[in-house]
């Protein structure tokens, strides 16, 4: 009897649970399903190889699409990624390897004021840094509005990554007579480097979906530059500001390309989170 | 000829130099004072994890520590090669002579003592990412020696010396986490031996292992002790009976005896030694 009431109970929870989980998919579903509705029309040919140009363009029927954009994505949020993957992955190790050192309540405090700040104020900060004294909206300055974004995630990631590698390995390393510098690069970091990988991509997925850093750093631009150090000296268009502006324009055809750049920019979130899973689940394998 | 020009090279780059040869030769004979604890303490902020201990580690001898939980023999034992620079709240005052040098004297770089002087661990800790043959050759590899044939003679030869090498020679390439537990520790053990360490200290270094992996490292220290000068901590008195030359019995922070190991097991100074000895408590 007992025993019954326990099974039953068992079936309830399991229920509950399972109902819970379908109750937080559902809306992303909704969400993933509403965009690619909206935008698959405007994903053609056209799309991934014209530039954007006037709305009449597109009023017109036309040749325009997103070219410069994804382009534009990529090159800022690669940059980013260089200048915050060192820098943060630096801090990290700084944290976690030298808890003692005497600027590390600094880091730490710069770290998570960092990470609590608005996106909109590192915009801010790199406007003030970056396009004030360059006298122009530029690719960099985007790239350096996200490695803001970036760098706070990825030093957390990194110290929580290093922090989990038993400390008797790096006794082990210094008890060959090896300094500790030399311990953290061949031995630490290398174990950690799963743990690593999945921080640098966490990062990039955030950064990717930002676009109120952007809005007057790279700002935006409906054409392809006509140099290439236009993508880093020049204002650069980047697929959550387009989104943005597409958006809040009055013309149909834009409203409709600016789903198609959510399923593009939805993509690249999921792919990079889909490779950061593989690489998870393909270390923790290569560890048995 | 290329091999012993290379070797001549690892040897000149091991920091060996700074003693007149006389000196070496006397220090290095079998039986001489090899180092030696001088009222050495070691505090943890507060508390104090062994106290004022002297105590002298013979040339190419085993010395074994022994003595209940907690006693501070593994606290001594790391106090020999500077690990606790890594403890956070760690102190160490007194001296720990090696070769009549303190170790703990502010111009003694503690890379350079850990070189000279090694550690086993209570637990095998192979580096995970790396092949069985780089974990070996991890202390000569990363410091730049890049020499393929010597590290190969090291390999061979630190894996011997560790009994592992007919276990092991046909899958050097494999991660040194695929091997069981005993060969691990064996694995640790030929690590520590590829940088030719002077001392050894070893941590409790059978604690985990079966009874036969116990046999082969308990042999193999004794065929050791013809080259490096070893201090081992065990918690097994059969063990430190069988296999060690003089024996320090510690017990709460205090070095109560130390004396050659046959007379510890048969005729100790002191009640304490005998009682523990006994198995009366501990």
């Amino acid at each position: 009897m007992n025993l019954k009431r326990r099974h039953w109970r068992d079936r309830l929870m399991l229920g509950v649970l399972s109902a819970a989980t379908l109750l937080v998919l559902i809306p992303l579903f909704i969400v993933i399903a509403y965009v690619v509705v909206q935008g698959i029309g405007a994903l053609n040919g056209d799309f991934f190889t014209k530039e954007l140009g006037s709305p009449a363009r597109a009023q017109m029927g036309q040749e325009t699409g997103l070219v410069h954009t994804i382009l534009g994505t990529m090159v800022v949020d690669l940059l980013a990624l260089l200048l915050a993957v060192p820098l943060g992955i630096g801090a990290g190790i700084m944290l976690s390897e030298y808890p003692d050192h005497r600027l590390n309540p600094l880091l730490r405090l710069l770290n998570d004021t960092l990470n609590g700040m608005p996106a909109i104020l590192k915009g801010l900060l790199a406007f003030a840094l970056i396009v004030k004294p360059m006298g122009t909206f530029s690719g960099f300055a985007g790239a350096v509005a996200l490695a803001f974004v970036m760098l706070p995630i990825i030093a957390r990631t990194t110290e929580s990554a290093l922090m989990i590698i038993p400390w008797s390995i790096r006794e082990a390393g210094l008890a060959l007579g090896l300094p500790r510098w030399r311990v953290v690069l061949s031995t630490i970091i290398p174990t950690a480097r799963v743990g690593l990988i999945t921080g640098i991509l966490i990062a990039f997925a955030r950064a990717a979906g930002e676009a109120a850093p952007l809005l007057f750093t790279s700002f935006g631009n409906n054409y392809l530059p006509s140099h290439w150090s236009g993508w880093l000296l020049g204002p650069v268009d980047t697929l959550p500001q387009r989104l943005y502006s597409l958006a809040i324009s009055p013309y149909k055809q834009w409203h409709e390309m600016g789903w198609a750049a959510g399923i593009i920019l939805l993509s690249m979130v999921i792919v990079a989170f889909v490779i950061g899973r593989l690489a998870w689940s393909g270390g923790r394998v290569a560890k048995r | 000829m290329e091999q012993a020009e290379a070797r001549k090279t690892l040897v000149t780059r091991a920091p060996y130099g700074r003693r007149p040869e006389g000196q070496t030769a006397e220090l290095r004979e079998m039986g001489k004072v090899r180092m030696q604890a001088r009222s050495l303490s070691v505090h943890y902020g507060t508390a104090v994890g062994v106290r004022d201990v002297t105590l002298p580690i013979y040339n190419q001898q085993i010395t074994a520590l022994i003595g209940p939980s907690g006693c501070g023999k593994t606290t001594f034992l790391r106090a020999l090669n500077r690990m606790h620079d890594q403890t956070r709240g760690a102190r160490v005052t007194g001296q720990a002579l090696l070769d009549g040098e303190d170790i703990y004297a502010p111009k003694i770089d503690p890379v350079i003592i850990r070189r000279r002087v090694g550690m086993v661990f209570q637990k095998p800790t192979p580096f995970p990412t790396m092949s069985i043959y780089d974990n070996v050759v991890a202390g000569l590899k990363l410091v730049g020696i890049r020499n393929t044939a010597l590290l190969d003679e090291v390999v061979e030869r630190a894996l011997h010396q560790a009994a592992l090498w007919d276990e092991v020679k046909d899958r050097l390439r494999n991660p040194g986490g695929s091997l069981s537990g005993g060969q691990q520790q064996r694995l640790s053990i030929a690590r520590a031996l590829a940088v030719e360490p002077e001392v050894l200290l070893m941590d409790e270094p059978t604690s985990s292992l079966d009874p036969q992996s116990t046999m082969r490292i308990e042999e193999l220290m004794a065929e050791l002790k013809t080259q490096v000068t070893i201090v081992i901590v065990t918690h097994n008195m059969q063990q430190a009976s069988r296999i060690s030359d003089h024996t320090a019995f510690f017990y709460v922070g205090d070095l109560v005896e130390f004396n050659p190991t046959r007379k510890m097991f048969t005729n100790p100074d002191e009640d304490r030694t005998e009682d523990y000895i006994t198995g009366r408590f501990g």
